[in-house]
C-alpha cells in the first residue's frame, strides 16, 4: 500500500494489546482503514479522539512511534473480469505472481439484497452424488455446510461437487489451508481444465490467523460482482468457517468482549449470518451459491459454530465414515437440504420425494435393528431384512463415490426397497407405486 | 426546539453522544452524516452521555457527526394500506425501496398517501366517542377497516362532524371531535403509536375460550391453540419450527396474519412472498396475501432493528384486533431478538445475567407474550391477538435463558424433537413433553363441547395417554427383548404407533395431507380410537409388526386421499376388513 500526498502520518500510538493499538486522531471514520508500519489494520473503536485499531496480521514488533496512515476508506477489492483464474490473499492482493487486476474498487461487506429483489430459488444442481441428489438436493441461491470431523476428505467432496456444479463461476475462499489442501484446490481445478473460471482467496496456515476474516467478504465480494453485474451463476467455497469463527473469538477475547457459549463472541450468530445471507437468486437470472465447510470436534453439533451455522444455513451435509461399508456416506439422519421441497417432484419425478423419505425411514428401523442386535437380543424377520437394506442402501447410494442421474438413483432406491419390503411396509401413496413402484416388469 | 448532540463514540452500532439539551429513553434520532440521514434509538442515558442504538451500519461515520432528537420514541403507522405489505423492522415499505440492494437510510413511508379508500361512516354527529372507538370503515382489500378515535386522545369527545360516504385519502380530515372544553381535534385515517407500548384501548380482557383451528392435527387434535392464546415453538434447527408456523400462517382460521420474520432467512419470506399470492385461502376463498402482512428483519439486515421488528408487528396487531378481528402473529425467531438484545447489552458493559443475556430478558419476554389476548372492545366486539413465537435454543438445549423464560410467559408449549425430525416424523412434535394450558380452561371445554363435539377433549386425553403408555411399552420390549414381553406390550406399542403415523405425522408439503378440518380430524381420531378399543387376536408378537403397518399404510393412504372421496372410501373398507380379520368377537 503506498502513500499518497496529503496523507497525514501519526507516530504516537498510546496503547498496544496482541491485536490491537490506540492512538489519537481526528475525522477518522468506523471500519475505516489503515496501515501500521506498512501492516494493515481496521477501525474498531472510537472514543473521542482515541482510535482503536485492529492489525490483521497481529501486534508483534509493533513500536509506539510506528508510522500509522489512515487510508480514507473500508477494506476494498478491486472487481472486473480480470478475476478469473486468479489467486489472490486475503486483503486481494494477487499471490499468483500475475499483475494487478484491472477493474473498479469496491468496499467488501457491503449492503445487503432487499428482500423483496430475491427470487426464489428453483434451480436444481446436480451432482451425481445419491447422498446429495436424491436426498438433500441441492438448488442455486442455497447456502449450506458440509459438517466433518477434521479425518474426513470434506475438501475433496467439495471440489467434486464445485466441478460437477455447472456452475459459470466458482470463488474459493480458503481459511486456515494448509499448504497441501491449498496446493490441491489448485491441482484439481487446473487438470479438470476449470482454473480460468475460477477464483481464489487463500489464507493458509502460514498466515496470521486473524486476516482470515477478510477472505469470505472477499470472496463473496467477488461473487457479488459476476453475479449481479454479469448475471452469472456463482458457486462459492468456503472452507473451513470453524478457523473463520475462532478468527473472531480470538479478536473479541483480545478486545474483552464477554464471551457467550464456547468462548465465542455474543455476536457470532449475526457475524455468520451476514455472510452466509449473500447467497441469493437474482430475478434476472445471476445466483451465488454457497457451499462451506465447517469441521467438527469428534462429531459434536451442538458446538456453538455448527450449531450457530444450523440455524443460518439451509441445511447440512454431514460426512461420516459407514464401518459397514467401509466408504464415507452422506448421513442421511444429520444431513439435511432445506430448499429441496422446491425442486423435488417438480423438477425431477413425482415419486422422488416419497421414495426418498421412504428409504430413510426404513434405514432408521435398520438403526434400531442393530441396538437391539448390540443389546445381545433375537432378531425378527423384518430387523434382518432393514440391515442388509442399510447395508446395500449405504452402498448403492449413500456413498460419496457414487456418480449417477437423479432418476437412476430413484429407480436403485425402488429396486433396493421392493427386494426388501413389502408394499405395505414401504408405506408409499399407492397411485406412485403403481406408476413407479412395479419395475421388473420393465 | 430538538434537541441536538454530536457524536462522540462508536463501537459497532453503539453510539455514544453529547447531547444539548433533554431527552428521553427510548426516543428516536437521526444522525445526519453528510450522505444520508441514519436512524437510531435513545438506548440508555447517563449524565455525560447518551447512549444510542444505530439502525444500519456505522462504517464511515465519524465523531463530530451532527444528531437530531425527534422527541418521540419508535411509533408504528397505522390506517388502512398495511395488509398484504412487505415492511423492514421499523416500518418501512421494502418494495418501495431503490435498487437491488437495502441503501443506508433509505426510509420508505409505511402507507400510501395518494390512494383513495371508499370511506362508510360508523359514528353520527353528537356521538359521544372514546380512543378506538369506530368512526367509520374503508375495506381493505376484503376486510372492513375500521377508522377508530386516535389511540393516543385521552377522555372522552363528541362527534362534531363527519365526512359523507365518499372518497378520501388516508391523510383527509373524516371527522373532527370536541373534547369536554370544546377544542376541536382533526381525525384522519391514520395515526401513530409507540410500539412498545401496549394499545389498551378495549373494555375487557378475559381467559381465552374459543378454539382456533389451525388444520395441523397434533395442535387441533392434541394441544390445541385459542383465539388470543399464546405458544412457542422451541426446536433444534432444522426441526420444522418454521414449516410448522407457515403452515399456521396458510391454514389457520383467523382474519389476518402477520408474519415477523426476526432475524431469521431471506428466502424463508420469498418463499411467503412467492407463493401466498398464489394460494387460496381455504375459508374466504381469496389469495392468502390478501390477508397477509410481512415483516422482514432477516439475519442480514441491521441487527437492532430485529427487536423493533416484534414491537412493530405486535402493535399492528393489537390495532387489527381493535376493529374486532382475529390476527394470528407469527414470530420466527424470538431467539435473534433476545440475542440482538445480548449483543447491545454486552456492548454497553451491563452486568450480564444467565449466558451473557441481560438480566431483564424473563421480564421482556413476558411482558411481550402479556399483549396477545382476546378482548371485548368497548361497542361489545370482541377481537384477538393469538401469538405464537419460535425459539431457538443454543446447542438444542432447552435449558437456556431464552427456552425457559419463554416458557413461564406461553400457555401452549410445542416442543420439537431432534429425534423425531431425524426420523422424518413431522412434524417433529414431541405429543406427550407438548401440552396447551387451554385445555385445562372450563369456559374452552364448555366451548368445544357445544361447537366441536361432546368427546373432543377426552379424545385428547386419551390418545395422550395411549403414547405415553406406547412409549413405555416401547421401552420394555427394548430393555427385555422382543420375546421377553407378553404379546400384549407389542400391541400396545403398535396401536400407539398407529396414532403416531396416522394423526400426530402430517406431510406440510402434501397437497392434501396440509391441511385437515376438524371435520376430518375428528373422524380420523374416531377411526384410530376404535383401532385402539378392538382387542386383537395375535399368536406371537411376530405378528403384530406387519399387521400394524398394514392398518397404518391403509390409514396413510385415506389421509392422502380427499376427504370422503372413492379412494378415501376405498381405503376405509380396506382398514375395515383388516380389522376384521383379527379382532377377537366377545
Ligand atoms: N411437516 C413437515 N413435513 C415435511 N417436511 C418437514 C416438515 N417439517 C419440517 N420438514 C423438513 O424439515 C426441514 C427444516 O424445517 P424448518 O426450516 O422448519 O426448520 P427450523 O426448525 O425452522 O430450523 P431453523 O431453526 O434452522 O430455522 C424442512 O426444510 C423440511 O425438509
Ligand atoms: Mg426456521
Amino acid at each position: 500500500m503506498g502513500t499518497t500526498a496529503f496523507q497525514k502520518i501519526h507516530t504516537k500510538i498510546e496503547h498496544i494489546t496482541k491485536a490491537t493499538c490506540s492512538l489519537r486522531a481526528e475525522g477518522v471514520g468506523y471500519e475505516e482503514m489503515a496501515s501500521v508500519d506498512g501492516r494493515l489494520a481496521q477501525v474498531v473503536k472510537i472514543e473521542g479522539d482515541l482510535i482503536t485499531l485492529q492489525i490483521f496480521s497481529g501486534t508483534e514488533g509493533i513500536s509506539t512511534d510506528a508510522e500509522v496512515i489512515f487510508l480514507g476508506h473500508a477494506p476494498k477489492l478491486t472487481v472486473g473480469e480480470e478475476l478469473s483464474g486468479r489467486f489472490f490473499n486475503a486483503y486481494g492482493e494477487p499471490i499468483d505472481g500475475g499483475p494487478d487486476v484491472d477493474g473498479k474498487e469496491i468496499e467488501i461487506g457491503g449492503p445487503s439484497v432487499n428482500p423483496v429483489r430475491r427470487e426464489q430459488p428453483s434451480e436444481l444442481i446436480a451432482t451425481g452424488i445419491a447422498g446429495i441428489d436424491l436426498n438433500n438436493t441441492l438448488v442455486t441461491g442455497q447456502k449450506i455446510p458440509f459438517f466433518a470431523d477434521p479425518d474426513q476428505p470434506f475438501n475433496q467432496v467439495m471440489a467434486m461437487v464445485a466441478l460437477r456444479a455447472k456452475a459459470d463461476k466458482i470463488v474459493l475462499g480458503g481459511m486456515g489451508l494448509t499448504n497441501d489442501d491449498y496446493l490441491f484446490f489448485k491441482n484439481v481445478f487446473e487438470n479438470a481444465g476449470a482454473l480460468d473460471r475460477i477464483t481464489s482467496f487463500v489464507n493458509t496456515t502460514d498466515d496470521p490467523p486473524v486476516e482470515r476474516l477478510l477472505v469470505p467478504d472477499m470472496a463473496l465480494t467477488a461473487a457479488e460482482y459476476f453475479a449481479v453485474e454479469e448475471n452469472k451463476n456463482v458457486l462459492v467455497l468456503l472452507t473451513d468457517m470453524t478457523l473463520y469463527a475462532d478468527a473472531l473469538s480470538i479478536v473479541s477475547n483480545r478486545m474483552d468482549q464477554i464471551p457467550s457459549k464456547d468462548s465465542m463472541p455474543g455476536s457470532l450468530y449475526s457475524d455468520l449470518a451476514r455472510l452466509y445471507e449473500k447467497a441469493v437468486q437474482f430475478p434476472e437470472g445471476g445466483s451465488i451459491t454457497i457451499i462451506a465447510v465447517t469441521t467438527l470436534s469428534g462429531g459434536d453439533i451442538t458446538h456453538a459454530i455448527p450449531d450457530n451455522t444450523g440455524y443460518i444455513t439451509e441445511g447440512q451435509l454431514f460426512l461420516r465414515r459407514d464401518t459397514d461399508i467401509g466408504k464415507v456416506i452422506i448421513d442421511p439422519f444429520r444431513s439435511l437440504s432445506r430448499l429441496k421441497q422446491l425442486v423435488i417432484g417438480k423438477k425431477t419425478r413425482e415419486d422422488h420425494p416419497q421414495v426418498m423419505n421412504a428409504s430413510i425411514r426404513l434405514y432408521a428401523d435398520a438403526a434400531n435393528a442393530k441396538t437391539k442386535l448390540e443389546n445381545g437380543f433375537d432378531l425378527t424377520d423384518y430387523d434382518e431384512r432393514t440391515i442388509k437394506f442399510a447395508k446395500n442402501y449405504s452402498e448403492k447410494l449413500l456413498a460419496i463415490d457414487i456418480n449417477i442421474d437423479i432418476d437412476e438413483m430413484t429407480n436403485t432406491a425402488w429396486d433396493l426397497l421392493n427386494s426388501h419390503f413389502s408394499v405395505s411396509e414401504i408405506g408409499i401413496k399407492a397411485e406412485l407405486v403403481e406408476k413407479y413402484g412395479n419395475r421388473n416388469g420393465n | 426546539m430538538n434537541t441536538k448532540g454530536k457524536v462522540v463514540g462508536i463501537i459497532a452500532n453503539l453510539v455514544t453522544v453529547k447531547v444539548d439539551g433533554p431527552v428521553s429513553q427510548n426516543e428516536i434520532c437521526y444522525i445526519h452524516t453528510n450522505e444520508v440521514k441514519l436512524m437510531a434509538e435513545v438506548i440508555r442515558i447517563s449524565k455525560e452521555n447518551t447512549y444510542i442504538q444505530v439502525f444500519e451500519s456505522t462504517r464511515g461515520l465519524k465523531p463530530g457527526t451532527e444528531v437530531v432528537f425527534t422527541g418521540h420514541m419508535l411509533e408504528a403507522t397505522l390506517g388502512p394500506g398495511i395488509l398484504s405489505k412487505i415492511y423492514d423492522g421499523l416500518q418501512h415499505d421494502l418494495n418501495k425501496m431503490e435498487g437491488v440492494m437495502l441503501q443506508k437510510g433509505d426510509y420508505t413511508s409505511a402507507l400510501d398517501d395518494d390512494k383513495l379508500w371508499e370511506f362508510t361512516p360508523i359514528a353520527k354527529e353528537g356521538d359521544a366517542v372514546v380512543a378506538a372507538s369506530w368512526l367509520g370503515e374503508v375495506k381493505e382489500n376484503w376486510m372492513p377497516h375500521k377508522i377508530m378515535v386516535p389511540f393516543k386522545l385521552e377522555g372522552s369527545y363528541t362527534v362534531k362532524s363527519i365526512v359523507a360516504k365518499g372518497e378520501y385519502k388516508i391523510n383527509d380530515t373524516i371527522a373532527v371531535l370536541l373534547d369536554a372544553d370544546g377544542n376541536e381535534i382533526p381525525v384522519c385515517m391514520v395515526q401513530k403509536w409507540p410500539v412498545k407500548l401496549p394499545i389498551k384501548s378495549y373494555s375487557e380482557k378475559p381467559r381465552p375460550f374459543k378454539l382456533m383451528e389451525t388444520g395441523v392435527r397434533v395442535i387441533d387434535s392434541l394441544n390445541p391453540i385459542v383465539e388470543g392464546g399464546t405458544g412457542f415453538i422451541p426446536g433444534p434447527f432444522g426441526t420444522g419450527k418454521t414449516v410448522l408456523q407457515h403452515a399456521l400462517s396458510k391454514q389457520a382460521d383467523a382474519d389476518m396474519i402477520i408474519v415477523a420474520a426476526c432475524g431469521e432467512r431471506a428466502n424463508e419470506v420469498v418463499e411467503i412472498f412467492a407463493e401466498f399470492p398464489e394460494l387460496e385461502d381455504p375459508r374466504s376463498g381469496r389469495k392468502l396475501m390478501e390477508r397477509t402482512t410481512i415483516i422482514a428483519n432477516t439475519s442480514n439486515m441491521p441487527v437492532a432493528a430485529r427487536e423493533a421488528s416484534v414491537y412493530t408487528a405486535m402493535t399492528i396487531a393489537e390495532y387489527y384486533r381493535s376493529m374486532g378481528l382475529k390476527i394470528l402473529l407469527l414470530a420466527d425467531s424470538t431467539s435473534r431478538w433476545a440475542q440482538a438484545l445480548r449483543e447491545m447489552s454486552n456492548r454497553m458493559e451491563e452486568l450480564p445475567g444467565p449466558d451473557a443475556f441481560p438480566m431483564d430478558l424473563p421480564a421482556i419476554i413476558s411482558n411481550f407474550y402479556a399483549r396477545a389476548g382476546f378482548v371485548f372492545l368497548n361497542n361489545g366486539n370482541s377481537g384477538s391477538v393469538t401469538f405464537v413465537g419460535t425459539v431457538s435454543p443454543a446447542g438444542g438445549n432447552l435449558k437456556e435463558p431464552v427456552t425457559e423464560s419463554t416458557k413461564k410467559a406461553a400457555r401452549c408449549f410445542y416442543a420439537l424433537s431432534q429425534e423425531r425430525a431425524d426420523r422424518k416424523r413431522y412434524p417433529a412434535i414431541d405429543a406427550v413433553d407438548s401440552y396447551s394450558k387451554y385445555i385445562e380452561y372450563p369456559e374452552l371445554q364448555d366451548f368445544i363441547k357445544e361447537n366441536v363435539s361432546p368427546e373432543w377433549v377426552d379424545n385428547i386425553l386419551l390418545a395422550k395417554n395411549i403414547l405415553i403408555k406406547g412409549r413405555e411399552a416401547y421401552e420394555q420390549i427394548n430393555i427385555l427383548g422382543d420375546d421377553g414381553v407378553p404379546v400384549d406390550y407389542h400391541e400396545e406399542f403398535w396401536k400407539s404407533e398407529v396414532i403416531d403415523f396416522v394423526i400426530l405425522q402430517q406431510d406440510a408439503f402434501d397437497k392434501i395431507d396440509a391441511s385437515s378440518s376438524i371435520e376430518r380430524q375428528q373422524y380420523m381420531m374416531k377411526k384410530v380410537l376404535g383401532v385402539y378399543h378392538a382387542k386383537f387376536n395375535f399368536e406371537t408378537f411376530e405378528e403384530v409388526n406387519p399387521y400394524f403397518k398394514r392398518i397404518i399404510n391403509v390409514c396413510k393412504q385415506m389421509n392422502y386421499s380427499e376427504f370422503k372421496s372413492e379412494s378415501f372410501q376405498k381405503s376405509e373398507k380396506e382398514l375395515e376388513e383388516i380389522i376384521s380379520e383379527k379382532i377377537m368377537m366377545n
